[in-house]
């Protein structure tokens, strides 16, 4: 809400009267048709068991505090932010390549498909050219380069996909203690993951064919070379 | 027997310059009058370079010079001067200013396209290569 300022301290700028023509309060405050709520009763009943209670019992609504702070201090003010989706920088679309700057995959091209409710960005590598798979990436640790691979209908794919199967882990000791120095059995890449990925991939293989050197581009990794300077680089 | 003068490009009327830095870098100019041991005004009408005032510094001189111009000459003498011996296409053939122009090109190069260039590079030096291992066979 606007406040009025103040000329100096405690001396508003607006009189009285100008402060009721500024807030239309010319015909005194406003009275609202809301309904009047109506307070809740001071006591209730409570049924109490046991025999030598007396059954029911007169319980006050609303208790006193049953802590004080040795002292008044003010309260910090509560925040009426709330939290915004993420905004995706302009020179992200569909179909960007993007090269990678942390993470597993630091430094290699791969193209972006959508941002994800989360927020996070889907990229892909695509699998097949690059070894990168599905995956989701912050967009803080990204540069977007000006190329672009056309990716047509894109289907629906959300953070959902990513979660994290919450695997039983045995908590016997004597089997860990026995695989001690064995490498742990690696549970297999899930069917339908790899056949998702495929899905995807295929679309884009296609349309990355279709440019001179493009295929052999997002193979390549990124880096920064002698007399490279990042913000004299247009990408 | 005096001594040959060691300096071919003399900061005189007429002297066509390079503007280093400022609004109108990368342009050149030519010198109308000279101020004093550390200014002088220089004109660009045809390249876009208003008339001002300029210090040594922030200029180079170039081989080239529009012979003739008088001193103190206002923008439409310079520009009729400047259009009659068409120095700005002599600077324009210069390798000089093509190899400018080429510096200018790589900047704006993005990352796919670099990536091409890198391509092209390594095929002409692996040709390069081979044809020398080819001839030095025979």
């Amino acid at each position: 809400m606007a406040r009025s300022k103040t000329i100096a301290s405690h001396i508003g700028r607006l009189s009285r009267s100008k402060v009721k023509a500024y807030r239309g309060l010319q015909n005194g405050l406003k009275k609202s048709d809301a309904p009047v709520k109506s307070e809740p009763e001071p006591f209730k009943e409570v049924q109490v068991g046991g025999d030598k209670n007396g059954g029911k019992r007169l319980v006050p609504t609303s208790k006193a505090a049953a802590f004080y702070p040795a002292e008044d201090i003010r309260q910090p003010k509560k925040s009426r932010k709330t939290p915004q989706p993420t905004k995706l920088r302009a020179s992200i679309t569909p179909g960007t390549v993007l090269i990678l700057l942390a993470g597993r995959f630091r430094g290699r091209r791969v193209v972006f498909l959508k941002q994800l409710s989360s927020g996070l960005l889907l990229i892909t590598g695509p699998y097949g050219i690059n070894g990168v798979p599905l995956r989701r990436v912050n967009q803080a640790y990204v540069i977007a380069t000006s190329t672009n691979v056309d990716l047509g209908e894109f289907n629906e794919l959300d953070d959902a996909y990513f979660v994290k199967s919450s695997k039983p882990r045995s908590r016997d000791a004597e089997s860990e203690f026995f695989e001690n120095g064995k490498p742990k059995a690696k549970e297999a890449y899930p069917e339908a993951k790899s056949v998702e990925q495929k899905k995807v991939d295929k679309v884009i293989i296609e349309a990355v064919k279709k440019t001179e050197n493009l295929g052999k581009y997002l193979k390549a990794s990124w880096g920064l070379k002698n007399g490279q300077h990042p913000h004299q680089l247009v990408f | 027997m005096p001594d040959p003068s060691t300096f071919k490009r003399f900061v005189e009327v007429g002297r066509v310059v390079l503007v280093k830095s400022g609004p109108s870098e990368g342009k050149i100019a030519v010198i109308a009058e000279i101020i004093d041991h550390s200014r002088a005004i220089i004109d660009g009408p045809t390249t876009g370079v208003p008339r001002q005032s300029f210090p040594y510094r922030h200029l180079t001189l170039t081989p080239l010079s529009v012979k003739g111009l008088p001193r103190a000459a206002r923008t439409g003498t310079v520009r009729k001067y400047v259009e009659k011996e068409d120095v700005v296409a002599k600077w324009n053939q210069s390798s000089w200013a093509k190899k400018l122009e080429t510096v200018k090109g790589r900047r704006v190069l993005t990352d796919f396209e670099r990536f091409n260039v890198q391509i092209l590079k390594k095929n002409r030096r692996d040709r390069v290569r081979r044809a020398l291992a080819k001839a030095s066979k025979a």
